[in-house]
């Protein structure tokens, strides 16, 4: 185990800053998974913690030592690369021997190490075979075994779960959290995908154009993103976000949504006439009698299963899309008019110009990224 | 699968064979004309049917030339030997040099290092006529005329811009993230150079090499002029057979067929590690 700080990293290319003043620490034994949409420079991060390039300026710092002069063979780093790269010409079994045989193990050892890990792995039985006769699980199974084999104490893993399909994505999701804590590592885990993140993380950093947008646990970030952007890309189906003018009332300030009044309660009056955008997360969204209080007239326009959910997409009256989700099995129109409730204590606003935060909503949620 | 109809199989058979003969058919000659004599090479009209003879084999081989005018002493054993050395050293030689450069070329992009490759690929941009008069010249200051050394030195003129630039374009298709995983489980660049680099271009190599090899066999300018009798290789030793009595067909044919069997034995056994694909399934797909 051990430590990793990057002091304030700028990364050039040309006249394209891919990292622009970047400042992260990771605890030691920590999970920190970056998170953010291609390009935002997660894997730049990764390859100049690994040492492959260097910054133009900054500081990495691994268990407190400056690494500007360490070459990337002695950085004691363990890396998963988001394509495999795997060794072509080499067995599976050389393959995840590299680190081993890089140092001055015996030949007994490096069996031992390899076959050790192979296992953890599930991929003992295709040791001898060439990364050509591997299944593409089996490939990435391999590159990360080949990562683990050295037991390094940083553990980089760049987008491992990428190019492999979604059942094997699932089973490893599961699996991973496990066989990371057994490795003990500090690992830095880079992913585009907000359930690896949620499930993976002890902290996420969310990257945006070379810089982190927000750190934070799974829980904050889902709870408190920082602006509409961070909103959008943590839960599926996505949040929904509509303009709206919060408005002073006798019960304090509230929107109207197809001029049906929503209170936001504990909301400063300070947003009174701001244009902002309120967030309400789909499963917040119930639908309920046309006599209930409350309740928003829409038309549902069509739904669709996804997981252990049902997502019904509904348009009000202005013809706002709106994303309803419920557990799936549970009743719910199907087509035709029916009306919705919005729970205004669970709703997001943000400044609609800035795109910040301005309150977050009262509901917790809980690891695996559903709402309580 | 399209259906063919018998008539288009038919046209593109006769199409084929016609190819092959207007491509085979000179070297077929030649092959034919090494066993016959000059008197029957000469015949008009000339004939497939003759008495096959070995004598143009053995008077090579002897290196005992009889003409009407008596008997030559060629050196064409020594002019083959020649070759061979000549070939085999230059092409070792820019490989030596030419595989660790094309690496460089590849994988670091240094303040200039388009200008110097292009620089030594301009060097296969001239004529070697061009070159030729003051290389002689230097040579002779030098006292590099007439050595094997500087003979391989010129034919690096040839080897090595061919090597670099395609083994280059190899290296460069290996990906960097490979060479990185190495690197980042403890091996050395130099390791990951011999263990990955290496290994992954080899294909590529061999390819560039072999090239290399043929067009330094098939030199004939550079020593014709910078080499003597005893050092000239078969390109230009094949001139002794014009001689003051005639133009010697049947030797010459021999001396051919002799002199192309080492570069199409080296393609035929090279050619399965050039078919070899390079990507060997190294990432996704």
């Amino acid at each position: 185990m051990t430590t990793l700080r990057l002091k304030n990293i700028v990364k050039r290319y040309k006249t394209n800053t891919v990292l622009d003043n970047l400042s992260l620490d990771v605890a030691d034994g920590e999970t920190l998974v970056l998170f953010g949409p291609s390009g935002a420079g997660k894997t730049v991060l990764l390859r100049l913690v690994a040492g492959v390039i260097d910054p133009d300026e900054g500081q990495i710092l691994i268990g407190g030592e400056d690494v500007a002069d360490i070459d990337a063979e002695h950085r004691g780093i363990g890396m998963a690369f988001q394509n495999f790269a795997l060794f072509p010409h080499m067995s599976a079994f050389d393959n995840i021997a590299s680190p081993l045989t890089a140092t001055s193990a015996t030949k007994d050892a490096i069996s031992a190490g390899v076959h050790k890990v192979a296992k953890l792995l599930k991929i003992d039985h295709v040791l001898s075979h060439h990364p050509k006769a591997l299944s593409n699980g089996q490939k990435q199974r391999t590159a990360l075994a080949r990562a683990l084999a050295g037991s390094p104490p940083l553990l980089l893993l760049d987008d491992p779960l990428r190019n492999v399909d979604a059942k094997l994505r699932f089973e490893m999701r599961l699996e991973l959290p496990r066989l990371l804590a057994a490795q003990g590592a500090t690992v830095v885990y880079v992913t585009q995908d907000y359930k690896e993140a949620m499930a993976l993380g002890d902290r996420i950093a969310v990257m945006s154009q070379g810089r982190i947008r927000q750190i934070g646990t799974p829980e904050d970030i889902y709870n408190t993103p920082a602006d509409i952007e961070i909103a959008r890309l943590f839960g599926d189906p996505t949040i929904n976000l509509l303009d709206v003018t919060p408005k002073a009332g006798p019960e304090g300030v509230h929107v109207e949504l197809s001029n049906v009044k929503v209170a936001l309660p504990g909301m400063p009056s300070g947003v009174v006439g701001k244009t902002c955008v309120i967030g309400l997360r789909p499963e917040t969204i119930a639908f309920t009698d046309a006599s209930a209080p409350g309740a928003i007239p829409v038309t549902v326009e069509a739904e669709t299963p996804l997981n252990e959910k049902t997502v019904t997409l509904v348009l009000t009256a202005r013809g706002r899309e709106i994303l309803v989700s419920r557990p799936a099995g549970t009743p719910g129109p199907v087509s035709g008019p029916a009306h919705i409730a919005v729970n205004g204590t669970a709703a997001f606003l943000f400044d609609k110009d800035s795109g910040g935060l301005i309150r977050s909503a009262a509901t917790p949620m809980t690891r695996n990224g559903e709402a309580a | 699968m399209e259906t063919t109809s018998t008539l288009e199989k038919t046209l593109r058979l006769i199409a084929l064979t016609l190819v092959v003969i207007f491509f085979m058919f000179p070297i077929f000659w030649i092959f034919l004309m090494s066993f016959q004599t000059n008197e029957t090479i000469l015949a008009i009209p000339p004939s497939v049917i003759f008495t096959p003879t070995l004598s143009n084999y053995a008077a090579l081989i002897t290196g005992k030339l009889t003409t009407a005018a008596g008997t030559l002493d060629i050196a064409f054993m020594r002019n083959l030997g020649n070759s061979i050395f000549l070939s085999v050293t230059s092409v070792a030689l820019a490989l030596v040099l030419g595989v660790p450069a094309a690496y460089a070329f590849a994988r670091h992009k240094f303040k200039g290092s388009e200008d110097i490759a292009f620089t030594l690929l301009s060097f296969r941009f001239a004529p070697p006529l061009l070159v030729l008069l003051p290389l002689t010249q230097y040579f002779q200051w030098l006292g590099l005329s007439d050595t094997y050394f500087g003979l391989i030195w010129v034919y690096q003129l040839i080897c090595l811009p061919l090597i670099l630039w395609i083994v280059r374009g190899y290296f460069e298709d290996i990906s960097a993230d490979v060479e990185y995983a190495y690197r980042i489980a403890g091996h050395s660049w130099f390791a990951t150079f011999r263990k990955i680099a290496l290994p992954l271009a080899g294909p590529g190599i061999a390819a560039a090499g072999l090239l290399a090899f043929i067009f330094a066999w098939n030199n004939f300018v550079f020593a014709l002029v910078l080499a003597s009798a005893d050092k000239q290789p078969v390109t230009v030793g094949a001139l002794a057979f014009v001689t003051s009595s005639g133009i010697q067909y049947g030797q010459i044919a021999s001396a051919i067929v002799l002199s192309v069997t080492p570069t199409l034995a080296l393609a035929l056994y090279a050619q399965r590690y050039l078919v070899e694909g390079l990507s060997l399934g190294a990432v996704k797909g």
